[in-house]
């Protein structure tokens, strides 16, 4: 018995403000009408598919979460779960009462009073007056709005308005629940009030597709998750398995950003009245040499650093920062720290260094190079560059943190 | 009918509509309901003073049955262009709600003419006791009067579909409306009768609100039976125009929440 079905759905988008001119807009308008629902397969020139032939089911009670970077297609799906939106193609079956945790303020009237959005947001999200009079006090109660409830909500703080508007949606009832990313709603006391009434429909057998960026909430609710990408099922299945390849998609998507905000930055860093050395390059390779861009946590790093310099340098000094795509640096090292003296530099040439398993954390990192002069007050030149990934295996990691230590754990109970 | 009974089963939906349309329209205000009688009787009153300028003009003099059929045409006449204003852009002021929650879209237009319907019952009891009061009496003709404003709700609302629809796709509808309202009143007997204008009255006649006020006025203020064609050919206008408004306004539902 599916709660949910969905069945090779479609749904097509069109780029761009254009709309239709008059005169291509009547002829249209009545073409559609009589020739009923006939969308074709095919794109024009500014559609794109935001769903492609996406197709999955949810058992009664279960736990969906769909996960994906940006403009994957979640939301989407969101709406045309809640038929807000119509199939280009495809269709789906939902079975009892669906009820969605999105924008939950959206029908609150600024004028009105707590009171009086309470009864008309809850009728438009489906419960019936009855309904609310019996829920009405364990609303404002969760609310926590309080002695508020007989103001307009225009005068309420936005963080009051979600309050009221979550407490609103979080009572209804609903056979099916669809929550996208409102969790995040209110202080600390309130988001905890929030997973607490999460967990509580959870176990009260209602069917959730919850959507979330909140990767360890996803993993930590759900019992089974769909990931996308652009439009389509890229996995589903256990999060634990599902979860890495979100992480390494998500980790992909950074490493092209970063790239690209490091080659625009590159020039300006240069600028100076006579450039004496240029770093071109810096390339990171595992223990063989070999030049990559995955590396796995517990893998050695060789990180080289070609120069170009126009004039004699003596006694330059080598410096590298590992900076993670959040702009933590995680570990540095420079020539002089570790005792190697160089002479001089003059022409091209390369400087290794050998890192022996840093053990960092899965995520996007580059190397900023810097070549100073010997007091370490003038840098002769500044490189952003060698970006690099440390992927995920297991789901673990949830702290973000900068290292993964090798750890043994013991325990003792005290007499 | 699959569209209607699935209005049926979101009634209660349309009534906070309702509810909730009529309470914003006066909140903050001082007069609060009171609105609902007094614009009405402003609309009454400049109509007696173009009334009163016209007959000075042509030098004669006015009675009270020309006054009370003033009164009498200007509340229906309120009621057709206060439901068409609010419930044009209905649609596009409701998007937030729109794109986030399903229900019958029709419910947008419908609560807003059936709110302006509020304000017209109340404003139709104040006058009728007024009228009472100054004897302007009954007759059997007065059983007329519900399928006239029958006619009239569904005419307005007929409007009001596709308006609210043609408004989402294209905003220059609202701003043609908004003309169109604005001069509407000079082609359509409400300060004056369509009977002034002799030979020329049918074409006034032609238009269906003209031809609704005017047997409003025959069967309330002159205890006349209606005019029979003309009223045919308003219920036919008004049925016609609901129906079509029905039947577009669900053809276009499906793509509301990707063109607004």
């Amino acid at each position: 018995m599916y709660a949910i079905e969905f069945n090779n759905v479609w749904k097509k988008f069109q780029k761009g403000e254009k709309a239709h001119s008059l005169r291509d807009g009547i002829p249209m308008f009545f073409k559609n009408m009589f020739s009923g629902n006939k969308e074709s397969r095919e794109l024009s020139e500014e559609e794109f598919w935001a769903v492609k032939n996406v197709d999955f089911r949810v058992k009664k009670g279960e736990v969906l979460g769909i996960i994906g970077p940006n403009g994957a297609g979640k939301s989407t799906i969101l709406k045309l779960l809640s038929r807000i939106m119509k199939p280009t193609k495809g269709t789906f079956k939902i079975q009892g009462r669906l009820s969605a945790l999105i924008e939950v303020t959206a029908g609150f009237h600024p004028e009105f009073t707590g009171r009086e959005n309470i009864y008309f947001n809850g009728s438009v999200l489906g419960m019936s007056r009855k309904e609310i009079d019996a829920r009405f006090n364990e609303i404002v109660e969760f609310s926590g709005v309080g002695d508020f409830i007989d103001t307009p909500v225009k005068r309420y703080s936005s963080g009051m308005s979600a309050r009221l508007g979550f407490a609103i949606a979080a009572h209804v009832n609903p056979d099916v629940l669809l929550v996208d990313e409102v969790l995040s709603v209110g202080d600390m006391t309130f988001q905890a009030k929030c997973t607490a009434k999460m967990r509580e429909l959870l176990n009260s057998g209602v069917t959730i597709i919850f959507i979330s960026h909140n990767i360890p909430l996803v993993q930590s609710l759900c019992e089974r998750v769909i990931l996308l990408n652009k439009g389509e099922i890229l996995k589903q299945g256990d999060p634990d398995e599902v979860i890495p390849y979100y992480e390494n998609l998500v980790n992909a998507i950074r490493e092209g950003e970063l790239k690209r905000s490091l080659d625009d930055e590159d020039p300006r860093l240069e600028v100076k009245d006579r450039i004496l050395i240029r770093i071109p390059d810096v390339t990171v390779s595992d223990e063989s040499g070999i030049v990559k861009e995955n590396f796995k946590s517990t893998e050695s790093l060789r990180i080289c650093i070609d120069y170009q310099a126009w004039e004699k340098i003596i006694n330059p000094i080598f410096i590298i920062n590992v900076v993670r795509s959040d702009g933590v640096i995680c570990f540095a090292c420079n020539t002089l720290d570790d005792n190697y003296a160089i002479e001089s530099i003059e022409g091209e040439g390369r400087m290794e260094i050998r890192i022996k398993a840093p053990k960092l954390g899965p995520n996007v990192y580059y190397v900023k190079t810097y070549i100073m002069d010997r007091d370490m007050i003038h840098p002769y030149a500044i490189a952003k560059k060698g970006v690099f990934t440390i992927d995920t295996i297991k789901t673990i990691d949830k702290a973000n943190a900068v290292l993964r230590v090798d750890s043994i754990w013991s325990h003792q109970k005290k007499k | 009918m699959n569209t209607l009974s699935e209005l049926i089963n979101y009634r209660g939906l349309l009534l906070a509509f309702i509810q909730r349309n009529i309470k914003i329209k006066y909140k903050q205000t001082v007069m609060g309901f009171m609105w609902a009688i007094f614009m009405p009787i402003m609309i009454v009153i400049s109509g007696i003073i173009v009334r009163n300028a016209m007959a000075m003009l042509s030098g004669k003099t006015v009675n009270f049955a020309e006054i009370a059929s003033v009164s009498v045409k200007s509340l229906p006449w309120a009621f057709f262009i206060g439901a068409l204003k609010f419930s044009v852009g209905s649609l596009v002021s409701n998007m937030n709600i729109l794109k986030k929650i399903y229900f019958p879209r029709v419910i947008f237009p419908l609560s807003y003419i059936l709110g302006q319907l509020f304000d017209f019952i109340i404003a139709g009891v104040a006058f009728s006791i007024i009228l009472a009061l100054a004897h302007i009496g009954g007759s059997i003709h007065l059983l007329w009067l519900p399928v006239l404003v029958i006619f009239l709700i569904l005419f307005t609302a007929g409007c009001g579909l596709i308006l609210s629809c043609g408004n989402l796709f294209y905003r220059d509808v609202k701003y043609i409306v908004d003309v169109v309202l604005t001069f509407a009143i000079f082609f359509t007997p409400v300060f004056y009768d369509a009977a002034t204008f002799g030979r020329w009255e049918s074409l006034l006649l032609l238009n269906p609100i003209g031809a609704l006020l005017e047997n409003i006025n025959a069967v309330v203020v002159l205890h006349q039976a209606p005019n029979f064609f003309w009223l045919t050919y308003s219920g036919v206008w008004g049925f016609g125009l609901f129906f079509a408004g029905w039947f577009i306004f669900h053809k276009a539902e499906p793509s509301f929440a990707d063109k607004i």
